[in-house]
């Protein structure tokens, strides 16, 4: 029963974020909160784009574009004033409903379209967001950029808020990771994703469930773009609509294993602090480029399918002993029975 | 008396310049097992592909239950009572048996935020299991199982829906002699049950013994239809297999 | 009035040299089913080769082609050898697709170790010139690239029509199984064809050298304006992607000098839109939804 909730995943989640959560508590070298905050950020972000693009097989390459809808709402929001410092946090949801609410049309001409066609539909999205936020100068600012009201939160403890904030957006996501696979929204994501004309063949509610992914995912995204606008203070269209950052995403999700629970966490755990290495070890942000598309095609040519369903196989192939004389008795059964004596056995 | 289920009204589709389906027109009526026999590329599975949705016709007309079908969308379809097979048997591999049969079921829009698979879930597809004696497989992803297997779970899924009318392209190509005989058997036992079955087939004696009607289509229309007798007595059908 | 024709004769030659590029792509993706993310940077690393080969050696720009095309053509053939032929698993299509746009990305990084990020563009002494025909002006070296454009888009037309590689190339467009089961040999047919797609970019690279001002990351803007093409055209289809192209070409040169710059490649998107909303498949794309 592998969409059960089990005692040891509880307990490995329980761990997991009772770790995190004690962290900033127990205190360590400066960088490690700050690294940890981008780590957790990426983690949710490759969470929430593993709704659409790992369950329901749509690679969406443009949900940057959300992610800097949600950067920009809190910059022009709380561009003078940041009310006592927690009223971006507390605008979350309402940025995140909105964005999801905006995304369903958006959803629906894009998905009209299948995985390849998909793929590039959604980048022109991101192209469109990018020129829209250079191009609404009254509203976003241009080229100038915008920013966010400095936070007056104490100097010790500067990074706790925004820590705890991107932690509560990972658990979120996971959360709705984890209904999506114990509900049939899950399960007919599945069918999607592996045949989609069967699936409408058989009565699935293609168009809805598609639409529910991807609209969830996009306010989902765009509350992690709403927290880190605050965080990094100042956005402008390339460095909030920044091609890097979805591709991040997707490939930390491909990493890990897309269509998994934690595969995109442990993907951004492994690829963030990795990067974070880089760009210390080259400095030069070119070599950076070229050491990140390195481990890119590495990724894609030796473990296409990701980390834990490789390992997953591996398991099941060692199981596979048991379950092969389960199906050879039921086979046995099947089979050799000529339709007369079926009747009497039945 | 007799009533007709399916009705298909001068159906015509074309592939660039080639007429698959030409003017076709035929009926299936309701409590048959109507075969559509005919040699290969007489559009056979173009007219399966036309009355289920999957295929916009570019003339004609279809209509179920009496009613014309005036956008035809597989889903629609499969929920008003109308389900098919595929000759490839596609079944969605990654999901458990059990798991194929729920998501066939139907569920509304309420039951999708649901559990996966719910306890009345289960009661039913392990009925529908225990009726196909695949129950001891419940749990095994599809991808597990034989291609004859494949088959029988394709067939067990499109009935969940409890449909009036299934359409069976090809049940027992592919398949090895006594698998043949069990599908045999669970579509007679399906029709006795009240379920009306259109199949393609090329096995002629399963067809001869299994269908009454049955339908000859050569190069896109019908060329015969009546009993397997009459048929097999017609120059007609014969000359259509043999020659050309 | 007169802005508005001198805007379509601009748009329609510079829809030319796009539609140099999208042929590629579009039969890059014809023949492997990939859609290659790395086509913008191709064409901004011809530009690059065409700027150093006239710097340091005075190469003329448009004779450079001669250089810059075969060069990218081996370019192309070792890509698809060394990193997409060897992918394996289920969804070969998204991988593809990945591994092209971390080969954008890997050239965009080398691209700005060697030149840096600023911006540059290649100026022949004729690169000004214009003449003015019943008061419309028409540069020189625009309409020189146009021709070029349809020279080799014509080139193009006849190694796919007229050769031995040309069939298999469009059996296998067609019918990849059918292709296999008639003796073409899937793996030259992919490697050449990348090859030649690359091919194209370096010639339009040369071109889109001296009409724009470029830095290693042009190519963000060429594969937005790129992929909006293939797509409105339908992936695949060649003679698609050109037309294509010439109505993005006119339609965002139009808007330009009506409306704003700032705005003309929002056109191209707001055009892509429009056209899947109503026709999912492209202008004139092989329908591949519900086919079974």
């Amino acid at each position: 029963m592998k969409f059960a909730i089990t005692r040891a995943g509880l307990v490995r989640a329980g761990v997991f974020f009772l770790v995190l959560v004690l962290v900033p508590i127990v205190g360590g070298p400066g960088w490690l909160l700050n690294t940890l905050t981008f780590t957790i950020m990426y983690a949710a972000l490759s969470s929430s784009w593993n709704l659409i693009g790992g369950y329901a097989g749509y690679p969406s390459l443009g949900h940057v574009a959300f992610f800097g809808i949600g950067a920009y709402a809190t910059a022009i929001m709380f561009n003078g004033s940041v009310y006592g410092g927690y009223a971006p946090f507390l605008m979350l949801p309402v940025i995140g409903i909105g964005v999801a609410l905006l995304s369903v049309p958006i959803g629906w001409v894009s998905m009209r379209t299948r995985a390849d066609v998909f793929a590039i539909v959604t980048i022109t999205l991101l192209f469109i967001t990018q020129t829209l936020a250079f191009n609404l100068k009254e509203i976003t600012g241009g080229a100038q950029g915008k920013s966010v009201a400095p936070a007056p939160f104490d100097v010790a403890t500067y990074d706790w808020p925004f820590y705890y904030a991107m932690l509560i957006m990972l658990a979120t996501a996971m959360a709705i990771s984890m209904y999506f696979r114990r509900s049939k929204i899950g399960l007919s994501l599945a069918t999607v994703r592996a045949d989609e004309d069967k699936a409408h063949g058989v009565g699935v509610r293609v168009t809805a469930v598609k639409l529910i992914a991807f609209a969830v995912s996009s306010g989902l995204v765009a509350m992690v773009g709403g927290v880190w606008a605050y965080y990094v203070g100042f956005i402008y269209p390339q460095f909030a609509v920044d091609p890097l950052i979805t591709i991040g995403m997707v490939l930390m999700a491909f990493l890990g294993g897309r269509g998994t629970l934690w595969g995109p966490v442990l993907g951004s755990f492994i690829l963030v602090p990795a990067q974070e290495y880089f760009a210390q070890a080259f400095g030069a942000s070119q070599l950076y480029l070229i050491a990140y598309a390195a481990v890119f095609l590495v990724i894609m040519l030796f473990l296409p399918r990701g980390i834990l369903p490789s390992i997953a196989e591996r398991l099941d192939r060692r199981r596979a002993g048991a379950a092969g004389a389960a199906r050879d008795n039921a086979a046995a059964q099947v089979a050799p029975m000529p339709p007369s004596e079926v009747k009497v056995v039945r | 008396m007799s009533e007709n289920l399916l009705e298909v009204d001068h159906l015509t589709k074309r592939f660039g310049g080639v007429t698959a389906v030409n003017e076709c027109s035929f009926t299936v009526q309701k409590g048959t097992i109507t075969a559509l026999i005919g040699p290969n590329g007489s559009g056979k599975t173009t007219v399966f592909n036309m009355v289920t949705g999957y295929l916009k016709a570019d003339s004609g007309e279809i209509r179920f239950r009496g009613e014309a079908i005036t956008r035809p969308r597989p889903a629609d379809l499969y929920r008003r009572g109308l389900s098919r097979t595929f000759q490839q048997a596609r079944i969605f591999p990654e999901l458990t048996v059990e798991e194929n049969l729920v998501v066939a079921a139907g569920y509304n829009s309420r039951q999708l935020f649901g559990r996966r698979v719910s306890d009345s879930d289960r009661d039913r597809a392990t009925k529908m299991l225990g009726e196909f004696r695949l129950e001891t497989l419940a749990q095994l992803p599809a991808a597990d199982l034989s291609y004859g297997q494949r088959k029988l779970l394709e067939f067990a899924a499109v009935l969940m829906s409890d449909p009036m009318l299934v359409l069976l392209d090809e049940p027992t190509a592919g398949v090895n002699p006594v698998m043949i005989d069990a599908m045999e058997q669970h579509i007679r036992e399906r029709h006795a049950a009240g379920v009306t079955f259109l199949i393609v087939e090329h096995d002629m004696q399963l067809v001869m013994r299994l269908c009454d009607p049955v339908i000859v289509l050569d190069q896109g229309a019908p060329i015969a239809f009546g009993s397997p007798d009459q048929i097999q007595k017609d120059p007609r059908v014969l000359e259509a297999y043999l020659g050309s | 009035m007169h802005s508005l024709i001198q805007a379509v004769i601009l748009g329609v030659l510079t829809g030319g040299v796009y539609a140099l590029m999208a042929s590629g792509q579009t039969l890059i993706f014809g023949i492997m089913k990939v859609v290659n993310l790395a086509q913008g940077v191709l064409v901004v690393l011809g530009a690059y080769l065409t700027y150093t080969l006239f710097t340091q050696w005075g190469v003329d720009p448009f004779l450079s082609i001669l250089i810059t095309t075969p060069l990218l053509f081996l370019v192309g053939v070792g890509v698809q050898w060394a990193l997409l032929r060897p992918l394996h698993g289920d969804d070969v299509a998204q991988l593809s697709l990945l591994v092209t746009f971390a080969i954008a990305l890997g050239v965009e990084g080398l691209l700005s170790f060697a030149y840096g990020a600023t911006l540059t563009n290649v100026q022949p002494s004729y690169a000004n010139f214009s003449w003015t025909i019943l008061g419309y002006q028409v540069s020189l070296v625009r309409f020189v690239a146009f021709v070029l454009s349809l020279v080799v888009l014509g080139l193009l037309y006849l190694i796919l029509q007229r050769t031995k590689f040309g069939r298999s190339v469009r059996a296998t467009v067609q019918n990849p199984m059918s292709a296999q089961l008639l003796g073409v040999n899937a793996n030259r047919v992919s490697a050449l064809g990348f090859g030649l797609g690359a091919a194209t970019a370096a010639a339009a690279g040369s071109v889109f050298g001296m009409l724009n001002s470029f830095n290693p990351g042009s190519h963000y803007d060429l594969i937005s304006r790129l992929l909006t093409i293939v797509v409105l055209g339908g992936l695949g289809s060649i003679g698609g992607s050109v037309v294509a192209a010439l109505v993005m070409g006119v339609a965002s040169s139009v808007v330009s000098a009506l409306a704003s710059p700032i705005w003309s490649d929002f056109t191209f998107f707001v055009v892509l839109l429009l056209v899947l909303l109503i026709r999912p498949r492209g202008l004139f794309g092989a329908r591949t939804r519900g086919a079974l």
